[in-house]
């Protein structure tokens, strides 16, 4: 399970060589997304992950919001 | 693996940097002056008048410690009687926008809502910047006029 974090722990990770993933649709991601993140949409995510991922470096992941 | 739950609005919301189409686009956080003058809820109106003139601003937002915002000093408030407290001449709680949200938008809102200044908060209800209507005016201006002649002309 992947363990919750806020933005100052997002910030500390990606500074230590952490990947950022945004999973959301392409055209979001393309309008908006957190600096130096890749996009893999959800329904990507586990067919990619594996090639598209260092799997030495922490990776962070995230949408939109919670709800 | 970790998972950032609040997710892209938050750090939008936090006014942190991003990447993408909209990034090029002049939003609320970043047209907000950032030195408007502050106060804070115990000190004397006289006073931050004076302060608040000094610096060449009408306007003044009221903070607690953690520059969480509690109120606004309009020209209006500031002239009421120099002995009141800040927090009996405040306009309380005013309506506080995310430095997300797009120009346009604030331009638009501002324009139809009359409201001369909006201060610019995170998620958390810090100060960002206050947003002044005429800067927003002319910051939407300028992008629709930009963008008018990268595309040929063309709206």
């Amino acid at each position: 399970m992947p363990r919750p974090i806020d933005r100052h722990e997002v910030r500390r990770l990606v500074d230590g060589g952490a990947q950022l993933v945004d999973v959301l649709p392409a055209n979001e991601y393309e309008e908006d997304h957190l600096p130096g993140a890749i996009n893999m949409p959800l329904r990507r995510l586990e067919k990619e992950a594996r090639s598209a991922l260092d799997p030495g470096r922490p990776v962070v992941v995230y949408c939109s919001d919670s709800a | 693996m970790f998972d950032y739950e609040d997710g892209k609005l938050d750090w939008l919301a936090a006014g942190l940097p991003s990447e993408g189409t909209n990034a090029q686009r002049p939003r609320a956080g970043d047209v907000a002056r950032k030195d408007v003058p502050t106060c804070r809820l115990d000190e004397r109106l006289g006073d931050v008048m004076d302060r608040t003139r000094e610096a060449g601003w009408d306007a003044c937002v009221v903070l607690n410690e953690e520059r969480v915002v509690f109120g606004l000093l309009r020209s209006k408030e500031l002239e009421a009687s120099p002995d009141l407290r800040i927090e009996e001449a405040m306009r309380p709680g005013p309506s506080t926008f995310r430095p997300f949200v797009s120009i346009e938008e604030m331009a638009a809102f501002m324009m139809e809502h009359d409201l001369e200044s909006s201060p610019i908060t995170t998620s958390d209800g810090r100060l960002v910047g206050l947003l002044r209507r005429e800067d927003a005016a002319k910051a939407a201006s300028e992008l629709h006029e930009r963008e008018h002649h990268s595309n040929g002309g063309r709206t």
